[in-house]
């Protein structure tokens, strides 16, 4: 009996151990990050020119992330939406609905890499190279599903009382989906939202072959236009994100060892503070706008 | 997927159904866009598939050359070797080890989660996990390249004569699908009924026992699929394994050599290449070979989770 017990008492220790173990190892990688890139975390270094010093700037490349972020996010939670609305309220069982449903599943499985090729091969060339374009279509290959799963179920699991109740008022069900059902599934999709963008923030593998890799070296921000590829607000440009540069620079030698640690770090203390930021925002945002929809 | 039915309005005998109605423009707009992601899967696997058979078709390379062990794209015209073999096993292994190292910490710290833990460490840890899976795996490798490589070059310098190697990847790589197999894991093991919990713990067995002979049995297909999925998401990485693994186009025969993989063999070369050269051609049918794989893994992992869902 005894022994049992001392079995009992010692796996609660060693799972215990487990936990605060894998607790620490990531407090030790967020502190790593952030207390290495105390010195060189400033304004100047997230908006500087990547030649204006001698540490070097993330301006264009920070840009990038953001510009990238911002058009597949343009292209997917619209589109998003409506999948997971009729995934919702429209779809039946049957091969269509199948299909889909696989087709999900199997896109969140595949390999960035390859999507990345996949991107090379059709976006790459539809745009005319190295694109902000391809990179965010690229990116909106692997986002779009989840966007869409998201979407269905934040409608899912809207009541269906709500539904009746509009109906029994003479609403037509697209009336009673746009402005009784949505309105009220906004919340979990905003939150579903926020949780994606951290993933496309730092998604790297694919971008190689379809954002492009190239150290831009200087963005003129007054200059616009949609077309231009020089101009940094065309989806022509050539866009390299953080992420790529993080993984650009230490594979290829075109920086002096001392700078390519300092912008890595500094660059990869952006990134994780931004997952963090991104994090916390999804839960404090959906919460927020829990409590104005329902009025609670 | 059981739709509402809610009869109300469709009842002919009240009114009849405007053309807008009978039409029903919502429905096919929205249907549209949810069939995109077919079209999507149907054009990835049409474009991966064409372009990865390209080096057999017309590139003029055997299809059993993909089993050779010996890779020397850049020999003169006529004497290369496009032999896949080095990133075929170097994926494997990677992946293998980097399971062997995570599978035991995640699921045990999935028990830990859904078992042990108080209210408060709770709190911690499933925050804890939804950073872990959010930080970039470029930042794990940037950290594996210049803190882990250092570590074991200096400190191991007999096992890891480099720092780059087989281990390094594979550690890199454990920490990443870590939050992975948990999060699955975890899942699977709160699905577990409360009453075998209860029922074992009222028969007079220590948590523990209940732990292992009651709750691990049943939740046994979803640890499986999580550990799988994990697999699959380490056979998938490309940067932070290219970053720390060496890059060696050699069959693995020790943990602390540098190999290669065929997600760092891609990225390696990608750019060094031309679209005609059979050299690009052999990136391609890597690209097609990793996708197989991971389908394989998704059929494997669907299998088990139906098998389980039956028992």
């Amino acid at each position: 009996m005894n022994r049992t017990l001392n079995a009992d008492r010692i796996a609660t220790g060693v799972l215990w151990a487990i936990a605060v173990f894998v607790v620490a190892i990531l407090l030790a990688i967020i502190l790593n990050f952030v207390l290495k890139s105390l010195g060189t975390l400033n304004l100047s270094f997230l908006f500087g020119d990547p030649s204006d010093s001698a540490v070097g700037g993330i301006g264009p490349l920070f840009f990038n992330s953001i510009y990238l972020l911002v058009v597949t996010l343009l292209i997917t939670v619209p589109l998003g939406t409506l999948g997971g609305i009729y995934m919702a309220e429209y779809a039946h069982e049957g091969r269509v609905t199948n299909a889909i449903r696989f087709s999900q599943e199997l896109i969140s499985s595949v390999p960035s890499i390859v999507v990345g090729l996949f991107g090379l091969a059709l976006f790459v060339r539809a745009t005319g190279g190295y694109t902000a374009l391809a990179g965010a279509l690229a990116l909106a290959v692997f986002n779009l599903p989840l966007m869409s799963r998201l979407a269905e179920q934040a409608i899912r699991a809207v009541p269906d009382d709500e539904r009746a109740a509009s109906l029994a008022l003479g609403a037509t069900k697209w009336q009673t989906i746009t402005r009784v059902v949505l309105p009220i599934a906004i919340p979990g999709i905003v939150t579903g939202i926020i949780l994606t963008a951290g993933r496309i923030f730092g998604e790297a593998a694919a971008l190689i072959f379809t954002a492009g890799s190239s150290t831009p070296t200087h963005f003129d921000y007054g200059y616009f236009s949609l077309t231009d590829p020089r101009s940094p607000w065309s989806p022509f440009h050539t866009a390299t994100t953080m992420s790529v540069y993080i993984w650009h620079i230490n594979s290829e030698s075109i920086l002096p060892d001392s700078i390519r640690i300092a912008v890595a770090n500094t660059a990869s203390a952006v990134l994780i503070i931004t997952v963090l930021v991104f994090n916390l925002g999804a839960r404090g945002l959906g919460r927020a706008l829990q409590k104005r929809v329902t009025g609670a | 997927m059981a739709n509402v039915a809610i009869p109300l309005g469709s009842n002919r005998l009240e009114r009849t159904r405007s053309i807008r109605e009978r039409i029903d423009i919502p429905r096919r707009v929205t249907l549209i866009a949810a069939i995109l992601v077919v079209l999507v899967v149907a054009l990835l696997l049409a474009f991966i598939g064409i372009r990865g058979t390209r080096m057999f078709f017309e590139g003029g390379v055997p299809l059993t050359q993909i089993f050779s062990a010996t890779w020397d794209p850049g020999a003169d015209p006529g004497q290369q070797t496009f032999g896949l073999l080095p990133f075929i096993l170097g994926t494997i292994g990677v992946m293998v080890v980097a399971a062997i190292i995570a599978a035991p910490l995640s699921i045990g710290l999935a028990i830990f989660m859904s078992e042990i833990a108080p209210d408060w460490a709770r709190n911690i840890t499933r925050p804890a996990m939804e950073v872990f899976v959010g930080i970039p795996s470029v930042v794990y490798g940037f950290l594996g390249a210049n803190v882990l490589v250092d570590v074991l070059r200096s400190n191991f310098h007999q096992q890891f004569p480099l720092g780059y190697s087989w281990f390094a990847g594979s550690l890199v790589l454990s920490i990443m699908i870590l939050p992975t197999i948990t999060s699955i894991a975890y899942d699977a093991l709160i699905t577990v009924p409360g009453e075998l919990r209860t029922g074992s713990l009222a028969l007079g067995t220590t948590r523990w026992q209940m732990i292992r002979h009651i709750l691990l049995p049943a939740a046994r297909a979803g640890l499986m699929t999580a550990v799988i999925l994990g697999m699959l998401r380490a056979a998938g990485e490309a940067l932070a394994v290219q970053m720390v693994i060496g890059n060696r186009a050699i069959v693995p025969t020790g943990i602390g050599q540098p190999i290669i993989t065929l997600t760092s063999g891609i990225t390696l070369d990608m750019g060094n290449t031309t679209d005609n050269q059979v050299w690009n051609m052999a990136l391609w049918t890597m690209g097609l070979i990793l996708l197989l794989m991971s389908l394989t893994f998704v059929f494997l992992a669907r299998r088990i989770g139906r098998r389980g869902a039956a028992i």
